[in-house]
């Protein structure tokens, strides 16, 4: 039973994604295998993150074999919180990509490629050995150059083809990284990794734990590391953005966490610069969100400087910490999704998405003016809103470790984020546009349809529910944090295992 | 051997991280081509040598090559091959709409640099 909740929220998506392109003929039918996917995966991930709790951590291995030569699955409480929360933000962005006029009715790709991604991300949270996180981020990273450039114009073929190189790149440096740890090491099972790299010389495991930093830096989107972002982010679809944004770069997020403290012992971790990378990361991100005046761009920045926030937290190693960076990705994902979702609603309703270009619609869709009001107010931390929680965590964690410096940046990026969202709301929701749009904004209704502005109200709502009762959430992510920094011994396979027919030492 | 395989995997990289930095998109495929080979040789570098392990195997596990190594290069050739082929395909439509493979200005760079030279063109003289 157990097995089965940890394998349904990537093995159905996956199915339904070759489903869906047999059924490719009719919308219809494609429609109803993915929304049928999508509710089961995340019926499981939610009945996983119950059992989890309740229960403890547990693994599955494949076909049975033993951890060092099978590949195995670990669900444990950081995995399952991060799975429920993706599984449901995936969700209410594929019915609003039903809902849109848009991507997903033009190209019969879709779904299959949104269905996919979605399985690499579940696996990517479930997957107890380095290699098969290679293959989950594979499968991810593939699907969203698919949706990324899946319209074919000339600006998304321009932008899509950088960030496709960059995730080639990115890969490529983490296999080669892989390649270097299992010389070291001889293992690619995480468990097994931490134990073995302890025996090793203090400054190889510390080049190590840098290098493997940097690969999960580019996905995430750290300080140097993070100009691709802003830039190709903005050419997608609404929804492929809104997913991108919210989701893609916190896995990025996870697998750091993940790796630098179930991988690395203590004497690796490489904290303070880890905490340079983060200052500098919420600092430039949004300076660069204040330079801008489109809103997608505006949001894409943002992006970059959140993940500094989260950054911080996995640099304290510390309980407090980590529980942190855990609830500010969680916030992120899903208020960032109901931002990007909304921008959507402005560009469908205003037909443009520069701040010059549309205006008023805080009287002319009352609706949308909400639905982005919440979430803004929530990215900049106003209380009793999560981003206040999230950001009020990180830098408690923050003080309570005297890391003041790094504490003192990340006050100044929020009061910069409260700026940035105010030029929104100003230039989009009260001032009048200075000029027309770039073409006829819909007059369909005042709102949006209904299948887009549900799902993103029901993301504002989920994001409410994180702020206002958000504690019990809080206590099963402070246990995870627990979990993971107690050495992940208790989901482990046996030290004997470890030696067996093709654990080679170098 | 190992020396041999380390220097082949060094040489691999640099020259693709070389073609990576041109202009040309054909140029920048070849190159993520051989850094993903210099990845692949690493693998091999990373693994005991041996007798095969199926084909002889049956002598118990000592002397026996590692064979974990050679079946993740050979996924990670796989998952390359896809992409490198879907890279393709983006570079052909490059071509199809720009009859050109080279990668474009990034808009907000000339965004930026008009905005410090208002007037001029993108040859970045300062206009007065």
């Amino acid at each position: 039973m157990n097995a089965a909740l940890a394998v349904v929220p990537f093995l159905v998506p996956l199915l339904a994604a070759g489903i869906s392109m047999l059924v490719g003929r009719s919308r219809a039918a494609q429609r109803t295998v993915s929304l049928l996917a999508l509710t089961g995966a995340t019926a499981a991930s939610i009945a996983l993150l119950v059992t989890v709790d309740q229960q403890g951590p547990f693994e599955v291995r494949s076909g049975g074999w033993a951890p060092p030569l099978g590949i195995v699955l670990v669900a444990d409480r950081l995995a399952a919180v991060m799975l429920a929360v993706s599984t449901i933000t995936l969700l209410a962005v594929l019915v609003y990509a039903i809902g849109q006029p848009g991507a997903e009715r033009r190209h019969v790709g879709f779904q299959s490629a949104y269905l996919v991604m979605s399985a690499g991300v579940a696996l990517s949270f479930l997957t107890g050995d380095l290699f098969t996180l290679f293959v989950a981020f594979e499968m991810m990273l593939t699907a969203s150059y698919v949706l990324i450039t899946l319209g074919g114009r000339r600006d998304q073929v321009r932008t899509g083809m950088s960030y496709v190189v960059i995730g080639l790149v990115a890969s490529v440096a983490f296999i080669i990284t892989l390649a270097l740890l299992y010389t070291a090491a001889g293992t690619v099972n995480m468990v097994d990794l931490g134990r073995r790299l302890a025996l090793l010389d203090p400054g190889l495991q510390q080049a190590l734990a840098v290098l493997l930093f940097l690969v999960f830096g580019i996905k995430a989107a750290v300080f140097p590391l993070f100009f691709w972002l802003p830039d190709s982010y903005p050419t997608a679809p609404a929804p492929v953005t809104a997913i991108f944004a919210g989701l893609l770069t916190k896995v990025g997020i996870y697998a750091l966490i993940r790796t630098q403290v179930t991988v690395f012992p203590e004497s690796a971790r490489p904290g303070p610069f880890i905490m340079v990378i983060a200052g500098l990361t919420m600092v430039v991100g949004v300076l660069g969100a204040v330079a801008q005046n489109d809103v997608k761009r505006i949001l894409s920045f943002h992006i970059v400087s959140q993940i500094g926030y989260m950054v911080l937290g996995l640099g304290l190693f510390t309980v407090a910490g980590i529980a942190a960076a855990v609830y500010f990705a969680v916030h992120q994902i899903v208020v960032k999704t109901a931002l990007f979702l909304t921008g959507g609603l402005v560009e469908h309703l205003g037909g443009s998405s520069r701040l010059s270009r549309v205006g008023n619609l805080a009287s002319t869709a009352p609706v949308v003016a909400v639905l982005f009001l919440v979430p803004a107010l929530s990215l900049a931390g106003i209380p009793p809103l999560s981003g206040f929680v999230a950001k009020f965590a990180v830098l408690d964690a923050g003080a309570r470790s005297s890391a003041w410096a790094v504490t003192a940046a990340a006050v100044a990026a929020a009061f910069l984020t409260l700026f940035s969202m105010v030029k929104i709301w100003v230039g989009v929701f009260w001032s009048p546009a200075e000029r027309p749009p770039d073409r006829v904004p819909s007059r369909d209704r005042r709102n949006g349809p209904l299948l887009m502005t549900v799902p993103t109200a029901a993301l504002v709502v989920l994001s409410l529910g994180l702020g206002l009762a958000g504690g019990p959430l809080y206590d099963v992510i402070e246990r995870a944090a627990t979990d993971l920094l107690s050495s992940g011994a208790t989901t482990g396979p046996a030290p004997a295992a470890a030696t067996g027919v093709a654990g080679s030492a170098p | 051997m190992s020396v041999l395989l380390a220097l082949c995997a060094a040489v691999l990289a640099g020259l693709g991280t070389y073609l990576l930095l041109q202009r040309a998109l054909s140029r920048i495929i070849v190159g993520i081509a051989l850094l993903s080979h210099a990845a692949s040789v690493l693998w091999i570098a990373a693994g005991r040598r041996g007798r095969p392990p199926i084909l002889e195997g049956t002598g118990g596990g000592s002397g026996v090559s590692d064979p974990l190594p050679q079946a993740l290069a050979l996924t990670a050739i796989v998952i390359t091959f896809g992409v490198t082929a879907f890279l393709l395909a983006l570079a052909h439509r490059s071509w199809e709409l720009t009859d050109d493979d080279e990668v474009e200005h990034d808009l907000a760079d000339l965004d930026i640099r008009l905005r410090r030279s208002p007037g001029s063109s993108d040859d970045g003289q300062e206009a007065t």
